[in-house]
């Protein structure tokens, strides 16, 4: 039962096998897993927004943003005894829940946060191995860090494994 | 800017009453619509940390029908009329005629998400502008949206503007019902009303109360 590590929204933390990381209801926020097989270790980043430059004043939630989470899970599983250049990425979600024209840049979140995400990656040399992003629906996922598998859960699609 | 994690409990107070005002015309609204007696429950405000929001949905994966209107004017906003999915198939049903109306099914039925559409306008049009009348504040409703999905998905999708500025979420949360008819056929729908930061002083200013108070 323990064994199953749940990550919030704007949350990030490690799993080691044979613990099983989780992040439900991914909507337009991207969840972002960095895992390394040989070490059958992971860390699991919900993400909501896609920059910390755009914080406003306050204590940051550096789980919260792209940029800083990603750099935090670099940092955590470099305690665990993983160098970044070892690190591989699965991503889902920004997903656009609903459909309709607006002026509001916000309601772009979703697509925002998924192009943020793979820039970030990219300029860090972390390979993203499988995405599954954007479209209109919620994402539930779950990792397992000793096969590197990731399960998708949505509601029109069931369950998939990647 | 005010730390929501600081709002006092009598502003807590304060939004209920707001919620209280909307839902009860809402309430009313839908009471005319369907011709069955609609109660309201006392509403719920609360402050909650966003990796907590799973928890308070009862279930991030709850599948529910969700109606979005943006919330555009003095006060903006984000608004969801949310109904278990099965409701929403008996509200559509309902308004429609249609039996067969399923937002699970894989066709997608026109006339169903139309008049949940509808449906959706016409509480919101009334929780809006009862709100509006009474605090002077100009507040309008965009068309309103739908999506079938978790409700963490959904929700999480209205906490863009709050998560700007801070790391809780102010969910201002109404129940309305419908009246004795026994579990099998109650009708039973949430509101949420999610003011953007700044907007939340506004309303508290228009019931009252001051900065710093």
């Amino acid at each position: 039962m323990n064994n199953l590590i749940k990550v919030g929204m704007a949350e990030l933390k490690v799993a080691k096998s044979p613990q099983i990381i989780r992040t439900s209801g991914l909507g337009s926020c991207v969840g972002i897993i960095l895992y390394n097989e040989k070490a059958k270790v992971s860390g699991l980043a919900h993400i909501m927004l896609p920059d910390s430059s755009c914080a406003r004043a306050g204590v940051l939630n550096r789980a919260k943003y792209a940029d800083t989470a990603i750099n935090d899970l670099i940092q955590l599983l470099g305690k665990e005894g993983v160098s970044s250049c070892l690190l591989k990425a699965k991503i889902a979600g920004g997903a656009q829940m609903f459909k309709f024209s607006s002026k509001n840049e916000s309601m772009r979140i979703g697509p925002r946060n998924v192009e943020a995400v793979k820039e970030i990656l990219c300029r860090l040399n972390i390979p993203v191995l499988f995405e599954d992003v954007g479209g209109n629906m919620g994402r539930t996922i779950e990792f397992n860090p000793a096969t590197s598998i990731l399960e998708i859960r949505t509601v029109s699609k069931g369950l998939v494994q990647v | 800017m005010r730390d929501l994690s600081k709002v006092r409990s009598q502003h807590l107070d304060i939004l209920k009453e707001a919620g209280n005002i909307g839902a009860g015309h809402a309430a009313a609204a839908l009471s005319q619509m369907l011709n069955k007696t609609i109660e309201m429950k006392v509403p719920g405000v609360k402050v909650i940390p966003f990796n907590e929001i799973g928890e308070y949905t009862g279930g991030d994966e709850t599948i529910v029908a969700a109606v979005f209107l943006r919330i555009e004017g003095e006060a903006p906003g984000n608004m969801f009329f949310i109904l278990p999915v099965k409701e929403a198939n008996r509200l559509a049903q309902r308004l429609t005629g249609d039996l067969s109306i399923d937002f699970m099914g894989d066709s997608l039925n026109e006339m169903g998400i139309s008049a949940l559409n509808e449906a959706g306008n016409i509480l919101a049009g009334s929780y809006l502008s009862a709100l509006a009348d009474f605090t002077h504040l100009n507040m309008q409703p965009t068309p309103p949206a739908i999506a079938v999905d978790m409700i963490t998905a959904i929700l999480s999708f209205g906490l863009i503007e709050m998560s700007e500025a801070g790391d809780h979420a102010i969910v201002i949360n109404t129940e309305i019902n419908e009246k004795g008819t026994g579990p099998a056929v109650s009708f039973k729908g949430h509101f949420f009303l999610l003011p953007d930061p700044p907007s939340l002083d506004k309303i508290l200013n228009a019931f009252g109360v001051h900065q710093n108070e």
